[in-house]
């Protein structure tokens, strides 16, 4: 618990980094911690595959992107954007507040009254198995039940990197 | 108490996926726009395996047991292939545009108008 509110703590913070930043880097960087202290969070929940993807899949492939983005753009101080407007500053909290509000009462507030204690959908104690996490486990099912939509994704991630070449190399 | 709830982990997925709706919102830099819609995918994945761990429901009366504990991982495997695709066509446009336009501020970009 106390290991699970350290974590939430310093990826809260690293969130918050990424929009306060200044710097687009500095954004990446704070992205970079908060994707890796997911990936702890999903160990803590026994999905060991997962937190193996979570820290290849986002903080290697996909936050290698955005820096590679970054240094070729080349968004040195001269091209820092200026901040936005008050007024889009204060619309932004009044609708992000009032989403967070609503989102709590509907989804988290269903979850906080009290249960009878051996309610396994309650909620509180978890009902999967200890090793459905492992990639035994996930394999089994992905290329046994979820076989077809596993084939549509690699088909997207196909038609993904022809599209990207496309776009990237065209000329005029 | 020494187990986490999934109130718990739900109220961290609400807060990081705010944050990532601010900053889509403020941000006027397209590429921190990216990052913020990643962080948002991330809050939904947080949210999708803490319900796989603790509020699992049957598939259908004839999948068996072991697969209806993977929902939620088998959902989170195919957001992370559509995230992975998402950002390098999206990064391809950003780079695109501005090699045309010279230009990336997310508010001036009226090429689409007629």
């Amino acid at each position: 618990m106390i290991l699970f509110i350290v974590l939430a703590v310093v990826s809260i913070a690293a969130a918050v980094g990424v929009i306060a930043a200044q710097n687009p880097i500095r954004s990446a960087m704070a992205l970079v911690l908060n994707f890796l202290v997911l990936a702890v969070i999903y160990f803590s929940l026994n999905l060991h595959l997962l937190g193996i993807s979570q820290v290849l899949i986002y903080t290697g492939l996909i936050m290698m992107l955005f820096l590679f983005c970054i240094l070729l753009l080349n968004l040195s101080a001269p091209q820092m954007l200026t901040e936005p407007s008050y007024l889009k500053r204060w619309a932004a909290v009044l609708v992000t507040g009032s989403l967070l509000v609503v989102l709590f009462s509907q989804i988290v507030g269903p979850w906080l009254v009290p249960v009878p204690p051996n309610n396994t959908f309650a909620g509180v104690i978890s009902n999967a198995p200890d090793d459905f996490g492992t990639a035994k486990a996930v394999g089994n099912a992905l290329f046994n039940h979820w076989v077809y939509g596993f084939e549509i994704a690699s088909l997207l991630l196909l038609v993904g990197i022809v599209g990207s070449i496309l776009v990237a190399k065209r000329r005029g | 108490m020494t187990e986490v709830p999934l109130a718990g982990y739900l109220t961290l997925a609400l807060i990081l996926f705010v944050v990532g709706a601010v900053g889509v919102v403020i941000k006027r830099n397209p590429i921190v726009i990216f990052m913020c819609i990643e962080l948002m995918l991330n809050a939904a994945n947080l949210a999708f395996l803490a319900f796989a761990k603790y509020h699992t429901t049957p598939l259908a009366p004839d999948v068996p047991a072991s697969y209806t504990f993977m929902n939620g991982q088998m959902a989170v495997i195919f957001v992370m292939a559509v995230a992975a695709a998402e950002v390098a066509i999206g990064l391809g446009i950003i780079m695109a545009i501005f090699r045309t336009r010279e230009e990336i501020d997310i508010d001036e970009m009226n090429l689409m108008k007629g």
